[in-house]
């Protein structure tokens, strides 16, 4: 049974933060709906007491000292940053104050 | 011969007894490049001088009497995930096109050390989704061996390079047959290691618990050598395994009496293209003949291995490139909320195919459908693994075909994502199982095209892999597969 995934492709993709436009949002929906389709068939299979992979290397917490070691400059770290004000990153505001208010 | 058409192996020898300098020998791919690469597209940047520079340095140091490595002054092109500082990194994302990483991955690193000589970052899926490099944000990748044919995927690029004389050796990476799918579509030996084997720092994530890179080489001791350089503990990457690296060349020249080889039927199936499968069996004959023992297995889980992945590795890459949202680095679309920014640099940024793993990991690992889908997955992919280990318990190695069918056309799939996924139906199970996976050319198609045949080993058993594929090339006596590139307006290159 096909699932009908137009109703929640506009949930989805609030979820993810990812702004798609009307034809997206149609082609999205046939083709997220065949996928899980074929997705699906791992619900035929028993897995009952079966635990989970989540990663193939069965290590243990790897610890080390706690020791202070070079890391990156604040400028090689910034220096990909879109907006930038002095050693921050720069983004719209995000407690409902306009920009202007945070601006220094 | 040309230098551009010389294995690794062979320029290692020509530099070692000085009958060539590695200046010459880039400026013969850099030659090959500029006649070529207009009509292949392998490369999204290239990095001549570097090449030239890192070339000059290894000559000085060799003339003065240092000993190097083999493959000091040996090219290599790297596929545009893996991270090059000062150097653009796009992943053939719009989002990461005018990224510069602030430091080198691990592999680049040591590349660097060792001496090798970078021509450039190679194209590819955007976000390593994709097997045909179509979903590149640039432009697609075109096989050497047919222009009107894809080379395969995500490190098309990669193949590409090394197919047509451009690069003599490629670094790729393999999350679901990455490396595997484009090498045996452009005739060449593609090995995706073992998990954990070679160091994923500065490997831009796709999909963590899957992504693992490797190499993508002319010959069976080409990729031996470079698995030299990169593999190996890295204290930057935690899940790599600290098991000592093995000298993979001296692997190259054993026999393989005795050697128990699996046929995996669902590898060698009737709806596969009939002359990729006879291609395997008549590779799988000659084993035999020199005193292998041969028998068939089943995996059934074969058939569940595409479903499982495409919920695991959707899953990891939609908490993966949560990261790219417009704040610390890469494509920003602006917005007045913080909100809308998020969302319309990701829904710019990102290309359909991105997107769609996206919702798909995102909808798998959302409340509700959280046990039926991811959480089922992660088990099915533990039945898989029971499934590989008891294989292993009857047989060396396990072989099938690569691809179901040899390179297809530009175009012929990009519309239809389900059937471009079926691509990678061999190459699936052996990333979900972490074991070691090589693909090697079985044949020429009729209509001139590649096949390839894909040998799996259980996990850090490359070396194994690599002398059946060793052993194959002595037997057969035709490689390196070499297309001759036929140019749009005629004449063959």
């Amino acid at each position: 049974m096909a699932i009908d995934f137009s109703k929640e492709v506009d949930y989805v993709a609030r979820l993810a933060r990812l702004t798609l436009d009307s034809e997206e949002k149609e082609l999205m929906a046939g083709q997220l709906s065949d996928i899980l389709d074929t997705a699906r068939r791992i619900q035929e299979l028993d897995t009952t007491a079966v635990e989970p992979t989540s990663h193939v290397v069965n290590l243990p917490a790897v610890l080390r000292e706690d020791v202070t070691m070079p890391s990156l400059t604040l400028n090689r770290v910034l220096q990909n940053a879109p907006r930038r004000q002095k050693q921050f990153f720069r983004v719209p505001s995000i407690a409902g104050l306009n920009s202007e208010e945070v601006e220094e | 011969m040309k230098i551009y058409e010389q294995t690794a192996a062979n320029l290692s020898k020509l530099l070692q007894n000085k009958e060539v300098s590695s200046v010459e020998v880039v400026q013969s791919f850099l030659d090959r490049i500029e006649l070529i690469e207009p009509y292949l597209k392998s490369f999204i940047t290239h990095t001549p001088a570097m090449a030239l520079d890192m070339a000059s340095t290894v000559d000085n140091r060799r003339a003065g009497g240092e000993k190097l490595h083999p493959l000091a002054g040996v090219p290599i092109a790297i596929k545009d995930n893996i991270s090059t500082r000062g150097l653009r990194t796009t992943c053939a994302s719009r989002i990461l096109e005018n990224y510069i990483p602030p430091y080198d991955a691990t592999v680049v690193e040591t590349l660097k050390q060792v001496g090798m000589p970078l021509l450039g970052k190679t194209n590819m899926d955007e976000f390593a989704m994709g097997s045909s490099t179509e979903n590149s944000a640039f432009y697609p990748s075109r096989n050497p061996w047919n222009l009107e044919r894809v080379p395969g995927g995500s490190s098309g690029g990669s193949a590409v390079a090394v197919s047509s004389g451009m690069a003599p050796l490629a670094l790729g990476s393999d999350t679901g047959g990455s490396i595997r799918q484009p090498a045996s579509l452009c005739g060449l030996t593609g090995l995706r290691p073992t998990y954990g084997r070679v160091s994923r720092y500065g490997l831009i994530a796709f999909a963590s618990s899957l992504d693992q890179i490797g190499t993508i080489s002319l010959t069976a001791l080409d990729s031996a050598m470079l698995m030299n350089v990169i593999s190996g503990y890295d204290l930057l990457d935690s899940t790599t395994l600290s098991e000592p690296v093995p000298d993979y060349t001296i692997f190259l020249d054993e026999g393989i009496k005795k050697l128990k080889v699996g046929v995996i039927k669902e590898n060698v199936s009737e709806d596969f293209d009939p002359e990729v499968t006879a291609a395997v069996m008549k590779n799988i004959a000659l084993l035999k003949e020199s005193g292998a023992e041969v028998d068939e297995v089943s995996l059934p889980l074969t058939d569940y291995g595409l479903g499982a992945y495409y919920l695991i590795a959707p899953s990891e890459a939609s908490s993966n490139l949560g990261r790219y949202d417009g704040v610390r680095y890469g494509f920003n679309a602006g917005g007045e909320s913080i909100d809308d920014m998020f969302s319309a640099t990701r829904g710019r940024g990102f290309g359909p195919e991105v997107k769609r793993r996206i919702m798909i990991g995102t909808y798998a690992l959302s409340a509700g459908y959280f046990d039926a889908y991811y959480l089922q997955a992660m088990k099915v992919r533990t039945m898989i693994r029971r499934e590989y280990e008891a294989a292993f318990k009857r047989f060396d190695i396990l072989v099938g075909a690569t691809t179901p069918t040899p390179a297809f056309k530009i175009d012929e799939k990009i519309d239809d994502p389900l059937q471009m996924y079926l691509s990678d139906i061999c190459n699936i199970t052996d990333s979900l199982a972490g074991v070691p996976s090589l693909s090697i050319p079985s044949g020429i198609s009729s209509g001139g095209l590649p096949m390839g045949m894909q040998l799996t080993a259980s996990p850090l058993k490359e070396g194994l892999l690599l002398k059946v594929a060793g052993f194959l090339e002595r037997e057969r006596g035709h490689l390196p597969l070499r297309p001759k590139v036929k140019l749009p307006e005629g004449g063959e290159v």
